[in-house]
């Protein structure tokens, strides 16, 4: 009985770690977390109540530039509803726009990649680079909740 | 005796018209309430952007959102409003509109040809704008590209197509005061509230509204269904956002960032291309003002669907 158990127990375990793995609605939420997470120490340093870093404002971009080039393929088309998602139908319904905008916000962060030096081109090109977010939120994501 | 009930009734009722008739008025400001002046085309400028007029009146979809052709489609219970054409233009935007007309939509609600507007044109928050703010931002308009086209007429169904009942609904909602200030506090917290309040309309859709489509005042910026049907606005009042340093809400302002690394969507991304325009000063008044709203609690949020 208790190796019947465990052994359902382990099937479970199986199972769950293979959905989150083919899971794009928990997928692309973690990857949005990851941006924002950067984003949080971005904004504060933009703000000057992080003192700036270079090398953490490297490592923003570096996510950016990481994660920027997976966003339009974070929507396949089963992934419209399902899950816990604020992703709008809109997404699928304007593929084109959407990709445009996600390449947008890639290019915008590899070129600053080069441009920022300090704080000051730091605080003027994050201003630019995180305008992007807004721009795919504005029309693809629903109001939250 | 029936014939002397059936008098008395037909009285009763043609009072009752005339009264309705003698409330619901549509008011006016005359152009002799309005004296000469030179416009202040810097003040105006920053008035539209406080206004967002942008947001609602732009062309759908085109990149210049100075080109305030109209045609957007505001869906509401009471039916959807597509918005007016307000550039220069004189046959379909307001380029023929004196001065006194523009001054009347903003503050009276109503058109130059003397009907209600529905108030899906937030004439309630404008009515807190002060006069010669509205003069500027008349001549800032005049200075935009005139669009051509005709906006279509609003979709919405009997009894609430009716525009004369709004003067019943402006008895109940518009009181037409102008904006009060607080002596005890600051001027800036004076100019914060008065930009939120006034031209910013901020509360119109951060708040609730009752069945009529009225602000419950008591739950004034503490969030509420989305009019437009989508979501849920966000409570702004120290209830939500007691974590938002004044920095912090300057700065979303601004860029649209909040403090945890989030950005706004929906609606709000069109009125960050506004606010993020204001001067910084005003942009720092706004924060001000915002964070001194006293926590209130809002309506409760929809479950989140699975």
């Amino acid at each position: 009985m208790i190796r019947t158990v465990l052994a359902a127990a382990a099937i479970a375990i199986g199972v769950t770690a293979v959905v989150a793995q083919s899971d794009p609605i928990a997928a692309r939420r973690q990857h949005m977390k990851d941006l924002g997470a950067q984003t949080k120490t971005g904004a504060g340093m933009a703000k000057g109540e992080i003192p700036y870093d270079h090398a953490k404002a490297q490592a923003i971009l570096a996510t950016y530039v990481e994660v920027g080039p997976k966003i339009p393929d974070m929507f396949p088309d089963a992934s419209k509803t399902g899950g816990d998602t604020a992703a709008l139908p809109a997404i699928w319904e304007n593929k084109a726009d959407f990709k445009a905008k996600a390449d947008k916000f890639t290019a915008d962060a590899k070129a600053a990649q080069s441009t920022v030096k300090d704080a000051d081109t730091f605080k003027s090109a994050f201003g630019g680079l995180t305008k992007n977010c807004g721009a795919c939120h504005e029309t693809y994501r629903a109001k939250k909740s | 005796m029936l014939r002397k009930l059936v008098a008395l009734g037909l009285v009763a009722a043609l009072t009752g018209l005339a009264v309705f008739w003698i409330v619901t008025m549509p008011a006016a400001v005359p152009a002799s309430a309005l004296s000469a002046r030179t416009a202040d085309l810097g003040n105006g400028r920053e008035m539209f952007f406080a206004g967002g007029c942008a947001s609602c009146h732009a062309t759908p979809g085109a990149e210049d959102k100075t080109r305030l052709g109209g045609g957007l489609g505001l869906p509401s219970p009471f039916g959807t409003f597509y918005v007016p054409n307000i550039s220069p233009d004189p046959e379909d935007g307001i380029g023929r509109w004196s001065e006194a007309d523009f001054v009347t939509a903003m503050l009276k609600g109503t058109s130059p040809d003397g009907r209600h507007y529905f108030p899906a044109f937030p004439y309630p928050s404008y009515q807190r704008m002060r006069l010669d703010d509205v003069r500027d931002l008349f001549a800032h308009l005049k200075t935009l590209p005139p669009v051509t086209g005709r906006v279509r007429d609003h979709d919405v169904p009997f009894p609430f197509n009716i525009r004369r009942t709004l003067g019943g609904w402006k008895l109940l909602f518009l009181d037409g005061k102008p904006f009060q200030g607080d002596p005890a506090q600051s001027a800036a917290w004076n100019r914060g509230a008065y930009l939120v309040n006034g031209p910013g309309h901020c509360a119109e859709c951060h708040s609730p509204r009752n069945a009529l489509g009225g602000i419950v005042a008591a739950q004034r910026f503490a969030g509420g269904p989305d009019p437009e049907g989508k979501g849920f606005v966000p409570n702004i009042t120290q209830k939500a956002l007691g974590d938002y340093s004044e920095k912090d809400i300057a700065y979303l302002l601004e860029t649209g960032n909040t403090p945890d690394g989030d950005s706004v969507g929906g609606a709000m991304a069109a009125v960050i291309r506004n606010t993020s325009q204001l001067t910084a000063e005003d942009r720092a008044a706004m924060a001000l003002y915002i964070k001194s709203l006293p926590p209130v609690e809002g309506p409760k949020k929809p479950e989140k669907k699975q």
